[in-house]
């Protein structure tokens, strides 16, 4: 059961957390609890799997390079090729979608040459090719949700 | 721009930060970084946007919204931009992007919406679609069944190498 402090602490601070010293006091501050309160309901939040974490958002292409692949996988074997492409530390969001490239996963390496000794890697490993779709631009890189409550 | 401690830095934060009370002098303690370099080095990267914003982030999924897809559009080249920005405006619209084209994908501008159900999801596209003269260009809605593996971008440090069971 969500309380108002832990729907206050899932919508109101997504962003502009604050940099300073104590964080979370002053989060409690100007929320009129103790430090305490907010501790333990992130606590809470991360223990019901509510928030993956309080962190940053780094766009794409900063700290290494990353590219969106899709696979067209036959059904029979899709959860067992997805397992063995998850397993990559380097491929992260690994979802099955509605298409006939129905496997879509994203790579991120530090280096150019890793990122295609991942995907080579992942075609000699399940036998089907890898389609590179890497990021030409964003317009939007974001992923804040606003929470609405009433209907939660 | 980004130096060996911004990088660092950034990758001891990326798994998120302590919940404690002076998590930024934890992180600190790892990096053997005084808590005073580590807030204005975060402060820094945030300004230069190496850091998108810096927050709780939630688990949309266990939060109601489960219906999850990426709309794809063929859009002519010289128009991408302008599009791009049009779709960004859209509360419902979590990521917007140009990608390249390949063989057996035609399809160049991508966009994330992720709703509470399917329903919504469709009629979002339809406000898109004739919002931003979209309407008559090819296109496709791939929404998400499985999810195999979800977590943020964890970069992986520049010398390990993880390709020993590949």
């Amino acid at each position: 059961m969500l309380t108002p402090l832990h729907k206050s602490l899932l919508n109101d601070f997504q962003r502009d957390f604050p940099l300073s010293s104590r964080p979370y006091q002053d989060i409690a501050n100007a929320l009129g609890v103790s430090e305490n309160d907010v501790l333990s309901a992130l606590t809470e939040l991360s223990e019901n799997h509510l928030i993956s974490r309080i962190g940053p958002i780094i766009p794409p292409n900063q700290l290494g390079v990353s590219t969106l692949v899709a696979m067209a996988i036959p059904e029979p074997q899709l959860q067992a090729i997805a397992d063995k492409i998850s397993a990559y530390p380097e491929v992260n969001h690994n979802y099955e979608r509605e298409h006939t490239f129905n496997l879509w996963f994203v790579v991120i390496a530090s280096n150019a040459e890793h990122l295609q000794a991942v995907l080579d890697a992942i075609e000699l490993e399940t036998g089907y090719k890898t389609m590179s779709l890497p990021l030409l631009d964003d317009f939007f890189i974001d992923l804040g949700f606003k929470m609405d409550f009433h209907n939660a | 721009m980004l130096d060996a401690r911004d990088r660092q830095l950034l990758e001891q934060i990326q798994t998120g930060l302590p919940v404690c009370p002076r998590p930024y002098a934890e992180i600190g303690t790892t990096l053997a970084m005084p808590e005073a370099e580590v807030l204005e080095r975060l402060t820094q990267l945030k300004q230069q946007g190496l850091i998108k914003r810096m927050g709780v982030i939630v688990k949309h999924h266990q939060l109601g919204y489960r219906a999850n897809a990426m709309i794809v559009w063929n859009v002519p080249d010289n128009l991408v931009k302008q599009l791009g920005r049009q779709l960004s405006q859209f509360a419902f619209v979590t990521l917007c992007y140009q990608r390249p084209r390949q063989a057996e994908w035609p399809y160049n501008l991508f966009c994330m919406i992720h709703g509470k159900d399917r329903e919504t999801v469709l009629k979002q596209l339809e406000q898109l679609n004739a919002n931003c003269d979209l309407v008559g260009l090819e296109h496709n809605i791939l929404f998400s069944r499985r999810c195999f593996k979800q977590r943020g971008a964890v970069y992986q440090p520049t010398n390990t190498t993880s390709l020993t069971h590949g």
